[in-house]
């Protein structure tokens, strides 16, 4: 059963678990680009998200309304982007990093007094006798419930983006601003429900860091997972199913690299750290080889403001 | 580049006027104390020890002495540049608390010959106003080991390790040393982290240690995550590390290791201020104060417990040398023979592992 002193039930159990958090934040960010908004404030939005859902869960002691409290932090956080971007028209990059270090700060004024609290338990969702199958038991009925919201939540994203009138008219924002205000949509106002939305997912997966992941606070805690979320983006070539196989390879290779060392193999750890980035590179250089952008599948007005002329 | 040397030049010749009382001799009526943190002091863990000390300094001269710290710096260029904003704004003596500062410390401390510079936990002394300091933690993880070597019911022991530096290197010697010494049957897994700060990773580091069957671990990074994880599972237990972690006693931490700068800094900043300040190269332990072990908890048997004591107070005594021989290196090639204790050199530059331990040391 075991490869290299490494049983894989318990790889693949884990790295769901250590993927959720960067699944989400990416997920949200895919939307906000997909409608043509660069935001690079994803690791502000996600530790805003973690210390709003801590204090909430520690506050009422129930973890759901501390997963909710975190979406509604990561979302605020993000309409200060919103606002600044969308109404003011302000540099999308620029303000991004600012959101980030923003971020940062304002959860770590927040958090004073915070540290050293336990937060209250999420459970696992109780699937009975299946949990004890043998392999399957472990990999797919042993989790929280907000691993299976996340992938759900993949689904949800994918389907309306497809397959819904809604997600064409993000899909038409993102890609000819221009294009969609002159069929009459309010390009920047979809873009800012986009903006919130993102928001709300990267705060998610702050909340997962801080109430599951490592259940406490400290300053500091996502340390640059919204930074693997926006490879992440960029590795799905903007499609959310290849969001879900880029955060569990992220996931899956961070959870490898520790396991492989715990399991005394031989491999240096410096190739498996260094190796999701490589991938993502490798991945930039196929998809941009040949076709250019198109293949790239980025949306045409990828970080370009709009303002309405006419 | 005229340019360039003019401003730096300008820029020490400012220094100099600011701290040109703090030439060594001369006493000082305030002294503007900096330090420098490479994590959140809310880590809970090794920065907040150190600001704890900062605040001790503050508590002990009032009026005499002003604070400026600075967190989560990064090591690199980014260090230097804080340390020479801090040179420039005044500080009398800067604290540089973590290893990766090393080059930059002395690199600035050229710059400023007025200004005190204070390096933990390194080795380099390259201009007369770089004094460095550390704490003997190897003897805690003795402690540890003695804990751990008993306690262990899978006889695996884990170690979640930062960085293949010295220090490291020694604290892992030391605790399977001990832990070998009381049980004879024990491994110990090292997972190589790569951070001294982050939660998340160290979490997982400490579940894949769980995961491979290890029931006690140690930890050498500064959050307080590993013990938090090591929560999540029944039986399995954990060690404080740098703080007391206390907030954990009900759980996991059976013991901790406790840095307690606060006395060195207040003894450096008092000696700046009566004029008797020189470069040092400290080193003190457990006897010094500078190590303390947190509380022990009922969670060890009292026989554990009471061993694990002797062997603090025989390190505190001066009896007992967590490294007296026979020790042989990995290799099987002998470093100390019997009844020689390692001298002080070897174990500040400590690159192999004791015979017995599993694995290599990353490059």
């Amino acid at each position: 059963m075991d490869i290299g002193g490494i049983n894989p039930v318990i790889l693949v159990a884990s790295l769901m678990v250590a993927a959720v958090p960067i699944m989400l934040a990416a997920l949200g960010e895919l939307v906000v680009e997909k409608s043509g908004v660069l935001n690079l404030g994803v690791e502000g939005m996600m530790i805003v998200g973690a210390i709003c859902g801590f204090m909430a869960a520690v506050g009422t002691g129930s973890p759901v309304l501390g997963f909710l409290a975190g979406a509604v932090g990561g979302a605020a956080l993000s309409l200060i982007f919103a606002f600044l971007t969308q109404v003011v028209l302000a540099n999308q990059v620029a303000t991004g990093l600012a959101l980030t270090m923003f971020g940062l700060g304002l959860s770590s004024l927040m958090g004073q007094g915070y540290n050293g609290i336990k937060p209250p338990l999420t459970g696992k969702v109780p699937f009975g006798p299946l949990s004890d199958i043998p392999v399957v038991g472990p990999i797919l009925f042993n989790h929280d419930w907000m691993v299976y919201a996340s992938i759900a939540l993949v689904a949800a994203v994918w389907w309306v983006l497809r397959s819904t009138r809604l997600g064409l008219i993000v899909r038409a924002v993102g890609e000819s601003h221009d294009a969609a205000h002159a069929l009459g949509y309010k390009v920047n106002r979809i873009r800012l429900a986009c903006i919130a939305f993102g928001g709300a997912m990267a705060g998610l997966g702050g909340a997962y860091v801080s109430l599951v992941r490592v259940p406490q606070w400290v300053d500091g805690i996502t340390a640059g997972a919204g930074w693997i979320a926006l490879a992440i983006v960029v590795f799905a070539s903007w499609r959310p199913w290849r969001v879900l196989i880029g955060a569990y390879l992220f996931g899956g290779i961070t959870v490898l690299q520790l396991n492989l060392q715990a399991a005394g193999s031989a491999i240096p750890v410096e190739y498996l750290s260094m190796s999701p980035y490589l991938v993502t590179i490798i991945v930039l250089v196929i998809m941009s080889s040949g076709k250019g952008r198109a293949s790239l599948n980025a949306p045409a007005a990828l970080g370009q403001n709009f303002h309405a002329a006419r | 580049m005229l340019r360039r040397t003019l401003l730096t030049s300008a820029a020490a010749g400012f220094g100099l006027a600011l701290a040109g009382a703090a030439a060594a001799g001369e006493p000082m009526d305030k002294v503007k104390a900096c330090f420098v943190y490479v994590g959140p002091i809310g880590d809970g863990g090794w920065t907040y020890q150190h600001h704890d000390g900062a605040l001790q300094v503050q508590a002990a001269y009032g009026d005499k002495v002003e604070l400026q710290w600075q967190e989560s710096v990064p090591d690199g260029a980014d260090a230097e540049r804080v340390l020479t904003q801090m040179a420039l704004g005044g500080c009398n003596i800067i604290f540089t608390t973590s290893f990766g500062y090393m080059d930059a410390t002395n690199a600035v401390a050229a710059k400023f010959p007025n200004v005190m510079f204070e390096h933990a936990t390194g080795f380099k002394r390259d201009h007369p106003n770089v004094s460095t300091y550390n704490a003997r933690f190897y003897e805690g993880r003795a402690v540890q080991g003695t804990i751990a070597g008993r306690m262990t019911k899978s006889n695996k022991i884990g170690y979640i390790a930062s960085f293949p530096i010295p220090e490291v290197i020694m604290g892992i010697n030391s605790y399977y040393l001990h832990a070998k010494k009381v049980n004879p049957d024990v491994e110990v897994s090292v997972v190589w982290a790569y951070t001294w700060f982050d939660p998340a990773k160290e979490a997982d580091a400490a579940k894949a240690l769980i995961d491979q069957g290890v029931d006690v671990i140690a930890a050498h990074t500064d959050s307080t995550a590993p013990l938090a994880e090591a929560a999540k599972t029944p039986g399995v237990i954990g060690f404080g590390q740098a703080s007391d972690m206390a907030e954990y006693k009900d759980g996991p931490r059976v013991s901790s290791i406790i840095d307690n700068w606060g006395p060195y800094y207040v003894k450096r900043v008092g000696a700046l201020l009566d004029g008797s300040y020189e470069q040092i190269d400290a080193w003190e332990g457990i006897a010094g104060g500078e190590v303390l072990i947190g509380e022990i908890t009922d969670a060890v048997p009292a026989d554990v417990k009471a061993e694990a004591e002797a062997l603090r107070d025989a390190i505190a005594a001066g009896t007992y040398h967590p490294f007296t021989g026979p020790i042989n290196k990995q290799d099987g090639s002998a470093w100390l023979a019997d009844g020689q204790t390692a001298p002080d050199g070897d174990l500040l530059g400590m690159g192999f592992y004791v015979e017995g331990i599993n694995g290599d040391i990353p490059q």
